[in-house]
């Protein structure tokens, strides 16, 4: 069994948002350098779910796959080093700023060109602009069908199952390879990357794929290819005066915020 | 087929009536639309809709397909997709919206690649400026803000939950009905079972008070005292995610970017640090009221009351106090 993993390079999500910063002049989100980059939280438990079917199955082959400038070969790096076997970096100055659209057109034409892909994994969302679009986009592209929203995910022969996540509960549904699921954070935990795998790590191949190698034309891909204009970016600011309650006890306190919510008429 | 330059509502129902956020969304729609010159026309699948199309006229529709019939029992992307291609395909509207939850997230990516456009989702505000649609949505786990406009057409946006107020029901409203064959499909992906719980106590979307828990409440004993204080508010039970993480509540009453979103009148936050990624769930919320025993916690800062102090300590005796002031008024 082949399995395509797409992981995607952010900035880490829990950090504090205070130092968040956006550059008026591009429209983007300023890098602070005291935070390091990390591979969006989803993906990585996609990477674990890929590393889970293989601990099922005994056997299967797992390529990473990110599009982003050559720094994004980290979280390649990062995922070898949890298990997977080689990866693949689409880089290409054409790639630049993509949208959600051009980012699904160029990880599809990727994933085409890898051949036998029997499964592809892509978290729910990217934790970065939290659009949660690239997944089906791919699975529409290659025209193969497309589960969200995945907690648990089994293989057995040619068969894929995976219990989804809907409102107030979930499904179970099954489909035949090849498919594409994307991975909800109630799958679990990702492993951490062991010494023996980091060391192995450094010798797994990865390869470097231009829009030449996807065949695509550039003015199909990056900021020249998307579907949207970003109009703009920015951080709203929500802060609003907190009425501390006073007290000499806890339960003062307490007798004070109930006083206070029936004089505010909120209850 | 639809209407060009209308909006297109996505709609669903629920027990057969009309889901509240296709109601907030029908508002959204009539107010495109009054700027579009296009009519409002929706779509509703489904099995027994009682008299949901009856509703969605009241609430700004003024034309519905609608197909009811076995074979949209269950929401299954394959087996919709056709039906809803054929609606919007022929005369494309100028926007289509979709409401954010799991069923809108999983179908308006592909609805949207398959129509040749791209989709903005979990969106909290659209207009028009300058004869193109913006719809602003946020992003960084809530911390930030995007607004996007389309190189292709339709626009195609996932509505957030709450973002928009629905419109009174009108019963004097016209609107033209027109039945769509609720054709079986043959799909790849089959549903092999489906498990959903009513859920218990009030519903998490329409209560007027939620009371969450996060961390800070320290295990399952932490969640019942919680789940004390809802009833006696009349309220929902919510969390956070790392509580539900920890399994000390089910994992279906997640706050947030990545669970639910509520905006009740009164939101009591117990234990929970105020990630942006928990409060993208509840910043809609008229009222948030803290406890939290780290006076710096982020919480605060949307909060308009607080107590700095320990939830073991402080929950028993606010129920005491608030059991005695409702006690009060209610005599
Ligand atoms: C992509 C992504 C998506 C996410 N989605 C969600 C989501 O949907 N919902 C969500 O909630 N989170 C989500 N998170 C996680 C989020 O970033 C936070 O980690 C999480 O909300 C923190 O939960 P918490 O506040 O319960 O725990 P903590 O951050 O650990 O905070 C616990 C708080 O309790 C206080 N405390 C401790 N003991 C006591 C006590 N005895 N009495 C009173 N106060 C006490 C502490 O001071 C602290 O402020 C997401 C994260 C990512 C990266
Ligand atoms: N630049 C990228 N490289 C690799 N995978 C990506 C990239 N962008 C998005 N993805 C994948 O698509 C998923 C959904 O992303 P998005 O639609 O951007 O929220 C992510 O969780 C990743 O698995």
């Amino acid at each position: 069994m082949h399995i395509a993993v797409c992981v995607k390079q952010i900035q880490d999500p829990e950090m504090p948002t205070a130092l968040l910063r956006v550059d008026a002049d591009t429209n983007k989100m300023m890098l602070t350098s005291s935070v390091s980059p990390v591979i969006s939280p989803f993906d990585e438990q996609a990477v674990e779910a890929a590393l889970r079917i293989r601990d099922a199955l005994g056997e299967a082959r797992i390529t990473v796959l990110t599009l982003g400038a050559e720094p994004a070969r980290q979280v390649l790096k990062a995922a070898l080093s949890l298990g997977a076997d080689e990866g693949v970096l689409l880089s290409d100055p054409a790639f630049q700023d993509p949208d959600s659209y051009t980012t699904a057109l160029a990880l599809s034409a990727a994933i085409g060109k890898l051949g036998d892909v029997d499964l592809v994994l892509t978290g729910r969302q990217a934790a970065d602009f939290d659009a949660g679009v690239v997944g089906c986009g791919i699975a529409e592209l290659l025209d193969i069908p497309a589960i969200t929203f995945a907690r648990d995910i089994s293989v057995d022969g040619g068969t894929i199952r995976v219990q989804r996540v809907i409102e107030n509960g979930h499904e179970i549904v099954e489909v035949a390879s090849p498919a594409l699921v994307t991975i909800s954070h109630e799958i679990g935990a990702p492993r951490k990357a062991s010494l023996r795998e980091t060391m192995r790590a450094a010798r797994k191949p990865i390869a470097v794929w231009s829009v030449e190698d996807l065949a695509l034309e550039a003015a199909q891909t990056g900021a020249l290819g998307a579907r949207r204009v970003l109009e703009a970016l920015y951080i709203p600011s929500r802060d609003i005066e907190c009425e501390f309650q006073q007290g000499a006890s806890a339960r003062e306190m307490a007798q004070n915020l109930a006083r206070r919510l029936y004089q505010a008429n909120i209850l | 087929m639809s209407a060009p330059g209308g909006v297109l509502v996505i709609a669903q129902a629920e027990g057969g009536a009309l889901s509240e956020l296709s109601r907030e969304m029908l508002a959204l729609a009539r107010r495109l639309a009054d700027e579009t010159g296009g009519m409002v026309e929706a779509v509703l699948l489904g099995e027994n809709l009682g008299d949901s199309a009856g509703d969605l006229i009241a609430f700004g529709a003024d034309r519905i397909h609608i197909g009811d019939g076995a074979a949209y029992t269950a929401y299954l992307a394959e087996a919709w997709m056709p039906k809803l291609i054929e609606v919007a395909a022929d005369a494309p509207p100028a926007v289509i919206l979709i409401g954010h939850d799991t069923m809108g997230a999983d179908l308006a990516p592909r609805l949207a690649i398959r129509l040749g456009t791209t989709v903005a989702t979990a969106c909290v505000e659209a207009e028009f400026v300058a004869g193109r649609l913006h719809a602003t949505r946020s992003c960084y786990g809530g911390a930030a803000r995007e607004t996007l406009s389309f190189k292709t057409g339709p626009c195609v946006l996932t509505i957030k939950s709450k973002s928009q107020a629905a419109l009174d029901r009108n019963n004097g409203r016209k609107g033209e009905i027109v039945p769509l064959a609720a054709d079986a499909v043959q799909t790849r992906v089959r549903i092999v079972e489906r498990n959903v719980s009513a859920a218990a106590g009030v519903r998490l979307e329409t209560a007027a008070v939620v009371v969450a828990g996060g961390r800070g409440l320290n295990g399952p004993e932490g969640f019942k005292v919680a789940r004390e204080l809802a009833d006696l508010l009349g309220g929902a039970l919510g969390a956070s995610r790392v509580a539900c993480d920890l399994e000390w509540c089910p994992a279906s009453i997640q706050i947030g970017l990545s669970g639910r979103t509520v905006a009740p009148e009164l939101y009591l936050a117990l234990g929970i640090s105020g990630a942006s990624q928990h409060m993208a769930g509840c910043g809609g919320a008229k009222t948030i009221v803290a406890i939290n025993n780290d006076p710096t916690a982020q919480i605060f800062k949307s909060s308009r009351f607080g107590i700095v102090g320990d939830c073991q300590e402080i929950l028993p005796p606010l129920i005491d106090a608030l059991r005695v002031l409702r006690d009060a008024k209610d005599s």
